[in-house]
């Protein structure tokens, strides 16, 4: 089983090697079994099977910055199953460290992966969260990504989800943020959706300490008969709280999308901006790129990709 | 032979007649700087040449070495070797210098092209061609990305406009460039001093050329220009 999840997330760009290498922590998980797990000094991995799903505990020392990323592997093989995931991250203070997470479900059919996660990022620790989603082509995915963060004072935190080959099925984010004094929060979600595929993402950022900043980033294409809804709520609390909230979506043949942002300030001296962008590829940028020989289809695509990068 | 010969164009945007009978030429390699002041119809007759949407002549004929191209899309008329850059050029999320340049000229070597804009490749190579850049490094982007191309007729829209624009000694060398690699260009401006840097000129005012000629006859006329007020006629009386 081992061989065949490790081939599955070649797609995400993770390679055997990656998992080999003594250097590298990793936990990697199907369905509700661990098939390898590794870690490093100056962090403390703890991972337990569940009954339908992977409960996770992952604690980064004080002061430690790890030199390669942390990969973590989740998936179903099967059609059809289940996936619980719970995962505690606590990064100590003035750590730093980097974590990628592989989600493969490539045949799913019915498959619903969930995952709870609870992120605490202490005082001047450092957090950067890639996750790389790949869903297969049938359309049968429920995933549903949930993630409560807390920033404490000059914490960094930044999350990228990135879902932009095969399908989505249907995809639900929900990522809620305090951020205290000096934080910052970067949370960027690029998702590509074709056929039926149902996408919902709502992010929350809540600067509650003076001079938090935050940049919600969404960046989603849609063609057949997609839809999406993105909800970026920004809420600013405290002197010198500066966030910013940025929807771009691309929609082509019957594909809907809609936009909310959502702008909360209560205090004099913070300020949230906030600006989306719904639409058909830019009229002036396809003539660019078609003024250079490209075909429309082509000049389609790399608008596209280039959106979703 | 010419390589490019518009031929009584004309231009309407609803009751709005922007182009009135267009009549112009230029030859292969030849710089031909179109000057006029704003809303003489410039930049329409850009896209026009270049074939963007909505803007098919309600008139006339374009004809590129010697072929009708007034119907084609605008990536056919590319693939013939014409090409533009627009005054104010598009920005791309995700899309590197490199990757930009290497759209047009497949098997270019972007560093050079940098080089001929007067840009540092180790800067911006791998930047994004997107809103990071001020205007001015943009439009040096497009100019390199034009060049890359290698395009038989290159049609460049006021590169010497806005407020990171370029200096008469920029635009010297890039269109030094498109001669020496034998591209013809299409200049359009309403600087004088930039026009001189031309083989050949002609004067847009109010959707007509009213003169064509060498860069000094046209600026001559260029400067007593009576455009703002005139229909077409005024300047054509004021001739020098």
């Amino acid at each position: 089983m081992k061989d065949r999840f490790l081939e599955a997330v070649k797609i995400t760009g993770a390679e055997r090697a990656i998992f080999e290498n003594p250097e590298i922590a990793h936990l990697m998980a199907v369905s509700n079994r661990i098939l390898s797990a590794r870690t490093v000094d100056g962090l403390e991995f703890r991972a337990d099977e569940t009954e339908d799903g992977i409960s996770a505990v992952v604690v980064l020392k004080r002061g430690v910055k790890l030199p390669h990323p942390v990969h973590i592997c989740f998936g179903v093989l099967q059609r059809r199953g289940l996936q619980n995931i719970k995962m505690d991250v606590t990064l100590e203070p003035d750590s730093k460290a980097s974590f990628i997470a592989h989600c493969v479900f490539p045949e799913a059919e019915k498959v619903r992966h969930i995952m709870d996660a609870r992120i605490t990022v202490m005082d001047g620790a450092d957090m950067h969260y890639r996750e790389v989603h790949f869903h297969g082509f049938k359309g049968g995915a429920y995933v549903n990504p949930r993630a409560l963060v807390q920033i404490m004072p000059a914490g960094s935190y930044i999350t990228e989800f990135t879902l932009t080959h095969g399908r989505v099925g249907e995809l639900e984010i929900d990522y809620d943020v305090e951020s205290d004094r000096e934080a910052m929060v970067e949370m960027i979600v690029r998702v590509f959706g074709h056929g039926m595929d149902r996408i919902k993402v709502k992010e929350r950022v809540c600067l509650k300490g003076a001079g938090a900043r935050s940049l919600i980033k969404t960046r989603i294409a849609l063609e057949d008969n997609a839809h999406a809804e993105v909800t970026g709520i920004t809420e600013g609390h405290a002197p010198g709280a500066r966030g910013h909230v940025d929807c771009m979506e691309i929609v082509k043949d019957r594909a809907e999308a809609s936009a909310v942002p959502i702008v909360n300030v209560t205090h004099p001296e913070a300020k949230v901006t906030h600006e989306a962008a719904i639409g058909s590829v830019d009229r002036q940028q396809m003539e660019t790129l078609m003024a250079r020989g490209l075909t429309p289809e082509e000049a389609v695509e790399v608008i596209v990709e280039g959106i979703l990068r | 032979m010419e390589l490019l010969r518009l031929e009584n164009i004309y231009f309407s945007i609803d009751s709005a007649e922007i182009l009135r009978g267009i009549d112009l030429s230029i030859s292969p390699s030849e710089v031909h700087a179109l000057l006029g002041t704003n809303g003489t119809g410039k930049s329409t007759l850009a896209y026009l040449i270049m074939g963007c949407r909505n803007y098919k002549p309600t008139a006339g004929r374009i004809i590129f070495e010697g072929r009708d191209i007034t119907d084609l899309p605008i990536h056919e008329r590319a693939r013939l070797g014409i090409t533009l850059a627009w005054q104010e050029p598009a920005r791309f999320e995700g899309i590197t210098v490199k990757e930009y340049i290497r759209i047009a000229g497949k098997d270019s070597e972007p560093s050079e092209y940098l080089r001929m804009v007067g840009l540092h490749p180790e800067l911006y190579l791998e930047r994004m061609v997107d809103r990071s850049l001020s205007g001015g490094e943009r439009k040096r982007i497009e100019l390199a990305s034009v060049l890359a191309m290698r395009p038989k007729l290159a049609i460049l829209d006021e590169p010497d406009s806005g407020i990171d624009m370029l200096s008469t000694d920029d635009i010297i060398d890039v269109l030094r460039a498109f001669k020496t690699q034998g591209s013809s260009v299409l200049l359009i401006t309403h600087r004088e001093e930039i026009a001189l840097c031309a083989d050949r000129a002609s004067q847009l005012c109010r959707g007509r050329i009213f003169i064509t000629g060498t860069p000094e006859v046209v600026t001559e006329a260029y400067k007593s220009r009576a455009c703002l007020v005139c229909d077409g006629i005024t300047c054509e009386e004021n001739l020098p």
